[in-house]
């Protein structure tokens, strides 16, 4: 008996990794539990506009985050502003009794919106746009094409390429006639294809049994699913690389998807989130993905309104997957393109100067 | 490449962090000859392999070989796609070499006829046995018709009939004018390669033909049932063989030393830092 626990605890002091997900899985889960776990949104970004935005703005009460005060605009400006997500509501005060249009694919702030408005009584007429019921299944599923995208990009590459090597066929490739580029496209490609037929289903069941509309331009969202792919399929390259087999590359992806369900806005809200978190969310490509395709789809955002996601996730996509891809290609032939020490006596057939 | 110049390694030092892999070590791989690598667990025979190949790269020394399309290497491991069948394995490599259409099915019907794997083709190659398996690997590193073919350890783990069946397609690619290198652990496999280079801890102990390599012994060899030295003999059968460094008295009836007493004997001598 004590020679079998001594056993495990010597196998598991050189199991590195699953040694670092029992030490800082707990913690990850405290901190993210105790600080992001929050479904009460404490204030919201608020634009008044019309003729008395002045007095409307100030009357209202401190939950209501004002940015925007602008007696100059429109009705069709207030709805623009909500549309490009620069405010959470936007108070119309062009009349006798001021309009608040609440955007509904900020499902926890608009509740609460709601909730404070219903509170104040009759002074204001609420119109919740892009998700008049509040339905959680419309803000759930643009979230959940980017979870697919993930699990896709992450485990399933990860697992494909880790077998390659585990069998020692990925030796072999190395020394065929194939380009290492060759080699890492013709391997990443099907995944790329099959998560995006998984994303063309899921969109599809989901605007056709949740009824979950898609206002958006469908180019905007391929545009930014094609790229979110790039990061994640880095992410599947990257965990191959430093994966020696399948169960380490499972584990891995676990602890980078699990940050990004609990984080990326898709459950709890980022506005809620205690700014600390936030910042790590802000991290995290699914965030971005999550803000694409809840724009596109419920709010038909422009393009150029989803300037900050879509570069974000370019920005990650460039660094991520060349970053993988460089470490997965040093590891495919490592002896090519090294000569040794001495010249060789006929170059042309020198192995180590290929 | 001239006449002259073979392909291989020349003064190889390799390096895996502080471990030395390999040492100073020349191999020459001709063509249409069957070159043996052998040694134990550790030697370095991989190593040297899959520097030829451009898997490893070497500190020190030269690696000369033909571009990788010319090259057919059969890995330690299976050397082919399990989830995939035979056919669909040929028809991969093939392509990946540039072989195409009649071309490309001509050569696989000939190559898994000699293997005797026609039968199998729509086999998935995890499903064949670990012979059939290997001579699939072999299949696919000969596909293109290489000028130098790389195998290590081609019969580790087969049976007998498949080992003879292996030795026959690696004699078949030397008759042909391919340069073939090989690591193996069967000494009797080493005695039919037309040279052998014996590794022990990176380092060569021995190199060229058998028969010159049974005279390579530095010293003597007795056969004895009870060994004055445990730590320099060696069982064989019911009897031990012993080494005696050259200049010390042996004890026991001399022997002829053939091919196993010579790598044990060899190895013994470098570590006991007697010169070849």
């Amino acid at each position: 008996m004590r020679a079998m626990v001594l056993k495990e605890f010597r196998e598991l002091r050189r199991d590195r990794r699953t040694l670092a997900m029992i030490v800082f899985m707990p913690l990850l889960l405290l901190v993210i539990f105790g600080y992001a776990a929050n479904f009460s949104v404490g204030s919201v970004a608020t634009a008044v506009v019309g003729p008395h935005a002045d007095q409307v703005a100030a009357a209202l009460p401190d939950f209501f985050d004002v940015t925007t005060v602008d007696a100059s605009r429109t009705a069709a400006d207030a709805h623009d502003l909500v549309q490009r997500r620069e405010v959470d509501v936007a108070f119309v005060a062009d009349g006798a009794k001021a309009r608040a249009l609440v955007d509904g694919s900020n499902l926890f702030a608009a509740q609460a919106v709601v909730s404070v408005l219903n509170r104040m009584g009759d002074q204001v007429s609420v119109d919740v746009l892009f998700n008049p019921d509040l339905e959680t299944s419309w803000v759930m599923i643009p979230a959940i094409i980017g979870l697919i995208l993930t699990f896709i990009g992450t485990i399933v590459t990860s697992i494909g390429l880790v077998r390659e090597r585990q069998t020692g066929t990925l030796e072999q490739l190395a020394v065929m006639p194939i380009r290492a580029s060759t080699v890492i496209l013709g391997k990443i490609a099907p995944y790329f294809l099959l998560a995006a037929f998984d994303m063309t289903v899921v969109t599809l069941l989901g605007v056709w049994l949740f009824g979950v509309p898609f206002n958006g331009n469908v180019a905007v969202f391929a545009l930014g699913a094609a790229i979110f792919l790039f990061v994640v399929l880095g992410l599947g390259v990257f965990i191959s690389t430093i994966s020696q087999n399948a169960g380490q590359a499972i584990q891995a992806a676990f602890m980078m998807m699990l940050p990004q369900i609990l984080l990326s806005g898709m459950i709890f809200p980022l506005d809620a989130m205690a700014a600390g978190v936030r910042w790590i969310a802000y991290g995290l490509p699914l965030t971005y993905f999550t803000m694409i395709s809840q724009g596109v789809m419920l709010r038909g955002a422009p393009v150029d309104s989803l300037w900050l996601p879509l570069g974000a996730l370019t920005l990650m996509a460039l660094l991520i997957f060349t970053g993988a891809v460089l470490r997965f290609r040093r590891d495919l032939a490592p002896g090519r393109g090294h000569a040794a020490g001495r010249p060789a006596h006929h170059g042309d057939h020198v192995a180590s100067q290929r | 490449m001239s006449a002259q110049q073979a392909w291989g390694v020349r003064d190889l030092t390799v390096t895996f962090g502080d471990v030395v892999a390999l040492d100073d070590v020349s191999v020459d791989v001709p063509d249409g000859q069957v070159v043996g690598l052998v040694g134990g667990d550790g030697a370095g025979k991989t190593t040297v392999l899959r520097a030829l190949v451009g898997e490893v790269r070497a500190q020190r020394g030269s690696v000369h070989a033909p571009p990788a399309s010319r090259i057919g290497y059969l890995p330690a491991s299976s050397g082919s796609w399990a989830e995939l069948s035979v056919r669909e394995n040929v028809d991969f490599v093939g392509k990946s070499f540039g072989l195409r259409g009649p071309a490309l099915a001509a050569r696989s019907e000939t190559l898994l006829e000699r293997a005797g794997l026609t039968g199998a083709r729509d086999r998935l190659a995890r499903q064949l046995s670990g012979g059939m398996r290997r001579k699939l690997g072999f299949c696919l590193a000969v596909l293109a018709e290489p000028e130098l073919l790389v195998l290590d350890e081609p019969s580790t783990g087969v049976d007998p009939v498949s080992r003879v069946e292996l030795w026959r397609l690696v004699s078949e690619a030397a008759a042909r004018g391919t340069a073939v290198v090989m690591s193996t652990t069967y000494l009797d496999e080493a005695e039919r390669c037309a040279a052998l280079v014996v590794l022990d801890d990176g380092h060569v102990l021995v190199s060229g033909p058998p028969d010159q390599a049974l005279d390579a012994v530095t010293g003597t060899v007795t056969v004895t049932t009870s060994p004055t030295h445990p730590e320099r003999a060696w069982r064989r059968g019911r009897e031990h063989h012993e080494w005696w460094p050259p200049g010390e008295r042996a004890h026991g009836q001399v022997v002829t030393p053939d091919l196993e007493d010579v790598v044990i004997a060899a190895s013994l001598a470098r570590r006991a830092g007697v010169p070849a």
